[in-house]
């Protein structure tokens, strides 16, 4: 993205300016239960200034949970999370005006609004201009509008939307879409941003754009949770990579030890449990397949391993 | 088939003109229309019918009246339009998009017009015997006019893959027209000019209605005004205008109430200025709904309670002798009062109800609007404290005087005589005004755009920093305070204050339903969507006496009709438009889109 050059970005964030080092997020042992069902037990996951960090897990693993118990959508059973060393309320949009701002995973765009409008609905926290305000049109309004407009374009033009303001949101192509879910994120002007599977459904150059554009968001000095199934992508970006399995963090280091490590092998791949049918129960149900199916039943199961072992 | 187009006969494989739902030959269809169109015009000045027993006096040669009226304007407009379709030099600027849709459009409409008129006249005198030439005349002129006008070939050329043959495709193909290029911009004095003469048409048109003496001249008006309305929205001239009226938005609103406030003045009666002021008391309320279904997407079905407590606010501050307060406040003081209480039961109703979406909350406050009118009924003295006078409400509401100026009594004016419902609609005029005001200012802000987020998806909004719970409750306080404001003119103009009035449905509007069908007839998220809306869901009831008892079947009809084939309603939101007509990504309008649809 040579966009970068366009955006002035002001310190982001209301709250103290994060020096290199400097905490941005703090979770320590988030735990949420429905029910009976514990979908996300004591995870602590810290997230430096200027950091991208990477959450992955099979599906089901509780990313989408945890993150929600981050932005204040659900209100996690036990334990703190801390913006910038004050701790998170559990309302999404006192979240969002604390610094941290997210997209969805599913998208979830204004759908009936311009894409424009959808970047100015995003600037709602840091704009104060209430009914009264709206009503009397003093200068003061006009002026906050205008410049809310110019933030707006110039994030527009960082995400390369500039030319689709006056689009409907719900007519973009879907990597468009993504990439205005993450403008009216950064809109609010936020410390950390959490991205819930930011290149689900792209294509290859469509992945490499919202590398780019990660990247560019980083420089801006905005810290970067991001949830990905698309490892290259988690490899290729991330400082520091958590692994949640079944709720719990498994693993968390950089992308080299987490790749490496033989207990994420097995939580993505699986690992053979007690009483799992060994070599000669398998034989002999090859040998009743065969029976049954001719001689075309070998390369059947052969295949049926192969991708077993592919996933 | 004579070709049209000299590109028809040298390719056979491009898609030749579509054949209109008959298939003529093009140059007889425009022959036949002509001669139809010019045959009912020369029979308006014919008499149609021998006897006065007819409303309208249709007796007289010469001197069109009633339906005959109406029958020249809608021949006259079909022959302009017909002859710019043709090419004559100087009319072209009436179709610079759709040439023969416009035509057929209004044909269809001069005929139904006709059409209807003889067959009114023959069945309200017992016979076709009771038609004079000039009767026979104009429908056989208009049997000739629709026949020409269905023949006309169609303006766009039909899908090439699969072209529209059955005659039912080639109905509804021909009804389709080309989007119109730019219009060239006009200096701003003749543009002005132009929106003066258009909102002087329409005030005129509308005035037309309104006064219309007897039923059947009102079904006449709405054939001719509403095939007509279509026909020039297809001509492209509907898009022209709105390209002009957006380069002068302001003097088009001024504009729109300069002719409002004429309006009484042209009235020679004073039951029509009535008709003006409750018409203007309903759209009022309806507009301030709109902030909260419309914006906010607030389903509100207790919405009349609001208007009910401002009215009962006023009554009992207004120095009724039924009033259980005893004191009489001025106007701006019983407004604030109003304002205030209606406020607060807003705040009151809404803060619990709020945190519910959806259908929860239609039913919630379904709820509390009866409860409203059954708590004003039961605060009789004998179930429960005096206040409200139970059934009998409190009637004897005095009339207004503001700043000397008695309302109630007939003042003349530069000549022109205003009756007491004159002064009343001139007065709600101007809380009409405000809420104008207040609905195009809070639309397009901070505040309306975090309502239209909270209505397309509230847990985005949410997470967008949005306080959804407190910005529902600002919609639903503010569009309580409109409807409050507006109760406290209401009280005073209809004179008596009773729990009835404000039912959730009832036959007389404004209540709930109706007011909520306003909004979405009119067009959600417009201001002049639900002004429109209530307009015609006022009037047809009022000039219909005669269907009064399928009242609300008709209604029912008509709102099913409407939601299958416009569901943005008849004004359609900027939004509404690009949602429910989608072009995949064509969807944005050359004019550009913040200005449309107001």
């Amino acid at each position: 993205m040579n966009h970068m050059t366009t955006t002035s970005t002001t310190p982001a964030t209301p709250g103290p300016a994060a020096g290199p080092g400097g905490t941005v997020l703090e979770a320590t042992g988030v735990t949420m239960r429905f029910g009976g069902l514990t979908a996300v037990r004591g995870v602590d996951l810290t997230v430096d200034s200027g950091e991208i960090v990477g959450l992955i897990g099979p599906n089901g693993a509780g990313k989408t949970t945890f993150f929600n118990c981050l932005t204040g959508l659900y209100v996690p059973t036990e334990g703190t999370v801390k913006y910038r060393g004050t701790v998170l309320p559990h309302r999404s949009h006192l979240v969002t005006k604390a610094g941290v701002a997210r997209t969805f995973q599913n998208i979830r765009l204004f759908a009936n609004m311009t894409v424009l409008e959808n970047v100015l609905v995003g600037r709602h926290t840091r704009t104060k201009e209430g009914l009264w305000s709206a009503l009397l049109r003093g200068p003061g309004f006009r002026k906050a509008e205008r410049e809310s407009e110019e933030r707006a374009m110039e994030l527009l033009e960082f995400t390369g939307l500039d030319t689709k303001r006056d689009h409907l949101a719900r007519n973009l192509a879907y990597g468009e879409q993504r990439k205005l879910e993450i403008a009216r994120a950064l809109a609010s002007e936020p410390g950390l941003l959490l991205l819930d599977e930011p290149t689900a459904g792209m294509n290859p150059q469509e992945t490499m754009a919202t590398q780019e554009l990660v990247r560019a968001i980083r420089r801006q000095g905005t810290a970067v949770l991001v949830i990905e199934h698309d490892m290259r992508f988690i490899f290729n970006m991330c400082d520091r990579v958590a692994v949640l399995v079944q709720g719990e963090k498994l693993v968390e280091g950089s992308p080299q030890v987490v790749q490496s490590d033989e207990r994420v092998v097995a939580a993505y791949l699986g690992t053979p449990f007690e009483g799992e049918p060994g070599e000669s129960e398998a034989a002999e149900v090859r040998a009743a397949e065969a029976r049954e199916a001719g001689g075309t039943s070998s390369s059947g199961s052969g295949e049926g391993k192969k991708e077993g072992e592919g996933k | 088939m004579t070709p049209t187009t000299p590109t028809a006969t040298a390719d056979k494989t491009a898609p030749g003109p579509v054949p209109g739902l008959l298939k003529l030959p093009a140059h007889i269809a425009r022959w036949a229309t002509l001669a139809g169109a010019t045959g009912v015009l020369l029979s308006t000045f014919l008499a149609w019918t021998w006897t006065a027993a007819f409303p309208g006096n249709l007796t007289v040669d010469l001197y069109p009246g009633g339906l005959q009226v109406l029958a020249l304007t809608g021949a006259l407009l079909t022959l302009l339009f017909a002859l710019s379709a043709q090419g004559v030099r100087g009319l072209g600027w009436l179709t610079p998009g759709g040439k023969h849709s416009p035509v057929l459009l209004l044909a269809l409409g001069t005929a139904a017009t006709t059409l209807y008129s003889v067959a009114a006249i023959a069945q309200k005198l017992g016979g076709l015997v009771n038609l004079e030439p000039g009767g026979w005349i104009a429908g056989i002129a208009s049997v000739v006019l629709l026949v020409g006008a269905l023949g006309l070939p169609a303006d766009t050329p039909g899908d090439a893959v699969r072209p529209p043959t059955s005659p039912h495709q080639r109905l509804l193909h021909s009804f389709k027209a080309p989007t119109p290029e730019r219009g060239p911009v006009l200096p701003s004095w003749a543009e002005i000019l132009i929106i003066a003469a258009v909102v002087g048409a329409g005030l005129e048109v509308f005035a037309y209605g309104i006064s219309t003496p007897y039923g059947e001249l009102f079904i006449g008006y709405l054939l001719t005004t509403g095939f007509a309305l279509a026909a020039i929205t297809r001509s492209g001239l509907n898009r022209r205008l709105s390209a002009v009226t957006a380069r002068h938005r302001n003097v088009t609103v001024a504009a729109a109430f300069i002719a409002a406030f004429i309006f009484p003045l042209t009235q020679t009666s004073e039951a029509y200025a009535t008709l003006g002021a409750y018409i203007l008391i309903f759209a009022t309320v309806a507009l301030g709904l709109n902030v909260v279904v419309g914006l906010a997407g607030l389903l509100d079905l207790g919405y009349v309670a609001f208007l009910g407590v401002g009215a009962y606010a006023a009554a009992l501050v207004s120095g009724s002798p039924y009033s259980t307060l005893d004191v009489q406040f001025p106007f701006w003081a019983a407004v604030l009062t109003g304002i205030g209480a209606s406020l607060v039961f807003g705040v009151v109703i809404g803060a619990p109800t709020l945190r519910l979406r959806g259908d929860y909350l239609a039913i919630v406050t379904l709820g509390f609007g009866e409860i409203f009118r059954i708590a004003m009924q039961n605060m009789d003295g004998t179930s429960g404290p005096n206040v409200t006078n139970g059934p009998n409400g409190i009637p004897n509401i005095p009339d207004l005087e503001i700043l000397g100026f008695n309302l109630g009594e007939e003042h003349t004016i530069l000549g022109f005589e205003l009756g007491r419902f004159s002064n009343y609609y001139l007065l709600m005029l101007i809380f009409t005004g405000i809420v104008v005001l207040v609905f195009r200012r809070s639309d397009q802000s901070r505040i309306g755009r975090a309502w239209v987020a909270i209505r397309e998806d509230e847990t985005a909004a949410r997470a967008m920093g949005i306080n959804a719970f407190r910005l529902k409750l600002m919609a639903f306080a503010l569009g309580a305070t409109l409807a409050g404001m507006a109760g406290t003119v209401q009280a005073h103009v209809t004179f008596t204050v009773t729990p009835t009035q404000y039912k959730f449905v009832e036959v007389v509007p404004p209540n709930s339903a109706f007011l909520l069908a306003a909004v979405i007839l009119g067009g959600m998220g417009t201001v002049s969507g639900p002004l429109i809306g209530a307009a015609l869901l006022y009037l047809i009831p009022e000039k219909l006496e005669f269907m009064a008892e399928y009242q609300l079947l008709l209604f029912g009809i008509a709102l099913v009709l409407l939601m299958r084939f416009r569901p943005e309603g008849l004004v359609a939101d900027r939004r509404k438009q690009l949602e429910f007509h989608d072009t995949g990504q064509l969807d944005v309008p050359k004019a550009g889109l913040t200005k449309a649809g107001v």
